[in-house]
């Protein structure tokens, strides 16, 4: 669908009230937890305390005789045929033969209140020979470490690498030794960052309800409902159809609640028992059991001219993704050098598995690993030669027509905009206070179109209706209105947006990749026209005169070409008025998986002071500058910049999980996995940058996910500035940089 | 087997009106606002004092909710969320949290909101950064928390000035 070169927006680009907003601010709106059933039960979820153990045995008779208990559901309580990523996802809802993480499902349980669930979830007793574990990506790499499940690798990897590695993948093109000959200086360096959780402030949490026919309900907090009911209909053995998905208002996401985790469980407590059964976790389930993003060890090697033209770059990159294949490797190769033009590139990745939970999509799966790595060898080498990272970074960036380092061309994309307005920036001429440094980088993340079905309806009153299927995590049903407003010309209030039940669409995929005001903004304009087409038609009816003759205009249809002025407009309220009788309900509709999405690339600036004496980092000033392509609500394009680039501030400084010897997660409390507080920031400010993509009638890109990208180099590139040690490794916790000032290493 | 705990019979006062509940000794104040009296408004985000989504009042005390026995309650005021508002007149905090797009998701909303309220009734010109800190147990994932911070500024300011 192509961009309709519309600049004269009346709605598009205002900040109006968000429709959700009255709820949320009275503690009204409803998100996973908040849903009661009559006759409900509680569920809880027995978890393995070893990192990697063989069942021996599961007896439940104690759990099953304590009063309130109703069910105990185990691995044969589910699907018993499945294979390949079924099977990966059954295997992680609930374990089989061996638990592969600390934390991993093993039994569920439903009693009549949460406290006998709970104390039901201690009595079953389940007998495990321990095995010897590994978490870290490197030494389940290494010759001899211990192998979590043979045959697990696919095609892709070559001979002789170990059991763990299970998918690999090389490419690239060019000469890179002649590049790297051709260069007037060559930086090689290895990073490494740790896994980290999304960290959404909601839990996992459902109620469900199945009969022994079948047939389903589902309330849960997700991102794709239709997801849900794809992987809980499998999972449970169900056909996909006959469970009805309600998405909740959703506390958080990011990622994480693209996939299941309790749901399965909950379905299946709740066909053996006969009765609803909610399941909610608690934080420190979300932590060991829900998936983390991915760590990840690379090797990036860049070689650049004295006058900052990149000559060749290779990197390689080792990521682990818990204790199944899915590591984001695939993004991380492709997006590492996507910010530039380069004739001499090369790939590596490499999909390794560790005792650790399945890692799960967070924010740019994958870039921001990337981008530390090779930001940060970018910022040596300006460093190196004496130049101005954003002039250097000018010298190389990609536009419309370039050849992107892993294959296709670029349409209109906005690097070089982003890049020139940072320099305009005041925040990058600043002065700098001492002991602090100032870190520039710049990331991409391609954004997504997916499958998408909206429905619009008009109401007998004129006013408008629409359904989509995504859930609005960080107000986009205000955008969607928006949208609908503006292609009508009705006023924004006239619109009401509902994301609806899988019953209600054909499927759509999950608010994720960046695609939702993209792709379900993009179905709902033609939704809209095509509804404004079936007015159009009433009114020609009604006038006695060819549709192609009447044209629609602020809400109203009007007479046009030979019949103009022969008629007084009717307005939208005056045609719906009349519906039921000139032919029946007016509806609009789309179906599609678009494919015009158009990336979006950032520049971020930020200053870091650290502490001499204790190695203590803190963010003293933050910039955002961000492609939108259009912002529909300015307000919520700069939350996700502001929230991506906090996400990406605790990755970089505090955030990781530990895991101690004995393969335990130690940190698996808010206290200890500490997300950034708001006494930890400084306002984040942000710039809005338009350059339309041409694949949407609006100009929309996607904004979610690229803001977490150049957060991680930047500020790494800030401390190696402020301390003038080059930081490797993430986090950098005060104690790791103090090391580092004192000399002895960064790891 | 184990037979369920005698429960105690909890007499209180939520958001000013009488209620009472049959509690277990172990059941969480939050716990009990929200599975047996249906104020879902206060959130549980970790269970350990670490997020505030369960913050309420407790005799006008800030208190994290998940922190507190429901039986504790007994003979107390307790005030949360779902009292902020005067009827249909929001707070003028909870206006201007819509008006300053001052949340995404939303989930830590009602927290924040409860512990503000408290903050501007202390002090009722707060600097940015008495903001941050006095919100330093109220974590949010989505917005880092720039909007938020301005929007119980700007609402200080008009209380102060009396808009
Ligand atoms: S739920 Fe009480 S502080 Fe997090
Ligand atoms: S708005 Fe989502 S956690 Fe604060």
């Amino acid at each position: 669908m192509a961009l309709d070169n519309k600049t004269d927006f009346k709605y598009i680009g205002t900040r109006p009230e968000r429709p959700d907003g009255l709820d949320k601010v009275t503690g009204k709106a409803r998100y996973g937890a908040d849903a009661y059933a009559p006759g409900m039960l509680h569920g809880a979820v027995v978890r393995s305390p070893h990192a990697h153990a063989r069942i021996v045995r599961i007896d439940a008779s104690k759990a099953l005789a304590l009063d309130g208990v109703k069910a105990v559901v185990t691995r044969a309580d589910f699907a018993q045929d499945l294979e390949g990523e079924d099977w990966n996802l059954l295997e992680n809802t609930i374990a089989g033969e061996k638990v592969l993480y600390d934390g991993h499902a093993v039994a569920g349980v439903a009693a009549t209140s949460a406290l006998i669930a709970k104390d039901a979830a201690k009595l079953v007793d389940v007998e495990y020979e321990v095995l010897p574990h590994v978490t870290d990506v490197d030494a389940a790499m290494a010759e001899g470490a211990p192998v979590l499940r043979d045959g697990a690798a696919d095609h892709s990897v070559p001979d002789g690498l170990h059991p763990n590695v299970v998918r690999y993948t090389e490419f690239g093109r060019g000469d890179v030794e002649a590049g790297f000959a051709a260069a007037d200086l060559v930086i090689e360096r290895s990073f490494k960052t740790e896994a980290v959780h999304q960290g959404y402030i909601e839990p996992h949490a459902c109620l469900a309800q199945l009969g022994t026919d079948g047939k389903g309900e589902l309330w849960c907090c997700t991102q794709g409902h239709w997801f849900v009911r794809r992987m809980c209909a499998a999972l449970l053995g169900l056909e996909a159809t006959q469970l009805r998905v309600t998405a909740s208002e959703i506390g958080g996401g990011f990622g994480g609640k693209t996939t299941v985790f309790i749901d399965p469980i909950a379905l299946a407590l709740s066909r053996k028992s006969g009765k609803p059964v909610k399941l909610v976790m608690s934080r420190s389930e979300v932590l060991k059991a829900s998936g983390p993003t991915a760590s990840a060890s690379m090797d990036v090697k860049m070689g650049m001219t004295k006058d900052g033209k990149l000559t060749a770059a290779t990197g390689t990159f080792r990521m682990q993704g818990g204790a199944f294949p899915g590591a984001p490797m695939d993004m991380t190769t492709m997006l590492a050098f996507s910010c530039y033009e380069l004739d001499n590139v090369h790939h590596e990745g490499f999909d390794v598995m560790t005792n650790r939970p399945k890692q799960a999509a967070y924010r740019a799966p994958g870039a921001p690993m990337g981008a530390f790595a090779v930001e940060s060898v970018f910022d040596e080498l300006c460093e190196g030669l004496g130049l101005d990272p954003i002039d250097a970074r000018l010298k190389n960036a990609v536009k419309e027509g370039t050849r992107s380092s892993f294959g296709p061309k670029y349409k209109a994309v906005g690097l070089i905009e982003t890049l020139e307005a940072a320099k305009a920036h005041p925040h990058y001429s600043a002065p700098l206070a001492e002991n602090t440094g100032r870190g520039i980088a710049s990331g991409y993340w391609m954004n997504w179109g997916g499958e998408t079905s909206v429905s619009l309806a008009i109401g007998e009153d004129g006013t408008v209706q629409v359904g989509v299927g995504t859930p609005d995590i960080g107000g986009s049903r205000a955008s969607m209105a928006l949208m609908a407003a503006e292609t009508i010309g009705i006023p924004y209030e006239n619109v009401r947006v509902n994301v609806v039940d899988t019953a209600a669409l054909g499927v759509n995929e999950p608010t994720h990749g960046s695609r939702a005001t993209y792709a379900s903004g993009l179905a709902t304009i033609e939704a809209a026209r095509e509804a404004i087409g079936k007015l159009c038609q009433r009114a020609a009816d009604k006038w006695g005169i060819d549709v192609d003759a009447v044209e629609w205009k602020d809400g109203a249809a009007h007479p046009s070409g030979p019949n103009a002025g022969d008629f007084e407009p009717l307005s939208i309220a005056e045609i719906a008025g009349e519906m039921g009788s000139t032919g029946g309900p007016i509806t609009g509709h789309h179906d599609a998986s678009p494919t015009g999405f158009g990336g979006s690339f950032g520049t971020h600036i930020v200053d870091v002071h650290v502490d001499p004496e204790t190695g203590r980092s803190t963010v003293t000033r933050y910039t955002v500058i961000q492609d939108a392509g259009k912002a529909i609500h300015p307000d919520y394009v700069e939350g996700q910049f502001q929230g991506g680039a906090a996400q990406g501030i605790g990755w970089a400084l505090n955030e990781e999980y530990i895991y101690g010897e004995d393969g335990r997660l130690q940190n698996d409390v808010f206290l200890d996995y500490r997300i950034p507080v708001a006494s930890d920031l400084p306002m984040i400010d942000t710039v809005i940058v338009e350059v339309p993509n041409p694949g949407h009638p609006y100009g929309v890109r996607g904004v979610g996910e690229t803001g977490i990208t150049p957060p991680l180099p930047a500020i790494a590139c800030a401390v190696s500035h402020a301390t003038g040690h080059r930081m490797t490794r993430l986090p950098m916790s005060p104690p790791r940089v103090l090391r580092a000032i004192q000399g002895k290493g960064v790891s | 087997m184990t037979r369920i705990p005698t429960r105690t019979h909890v007499t209180t006062t939520v958001n000013g009106d009488p209620v009472d509940f049959l509690a277990d000794p172990r059941e969480t104040l939050l716990d009990c606002l929200r599975d047996k009296l249906g104020l879902t408004g206060a959130k549980e985000g970790c269970g350990t004092g670490d997020c505030g989504a369960c913050s309420v009042q407790l005799d006008g005390r800030l208190v994290c909710s998940c922190l507190v026995l429901g039986v504790e309650a007994e003979g107390r005021e307790v005030k949360t969320i779902e009292g902020m508002a005067e009827g249909n007149d929001l707070h003028p905090l909870q206006a201007k949290f819509i008006e300053h797009a001052a949340l995404q998701c939303g989930i830590c909303t009602p927290g924040i909101l409860v512990a503000t309220e408290a903050l501007l009734k202390k002090n009722p010109d707060p600097s940015e950064e008495e903001v941050r800190y006095w919100l330093a147990g109220n974590l949010c994932r989505c917005t880092g928390y720039d909007k938020i911070i301005r929007a119980v500024l700007a609402t200080a300011r008009d209380l102060r000035e009396g808009v």
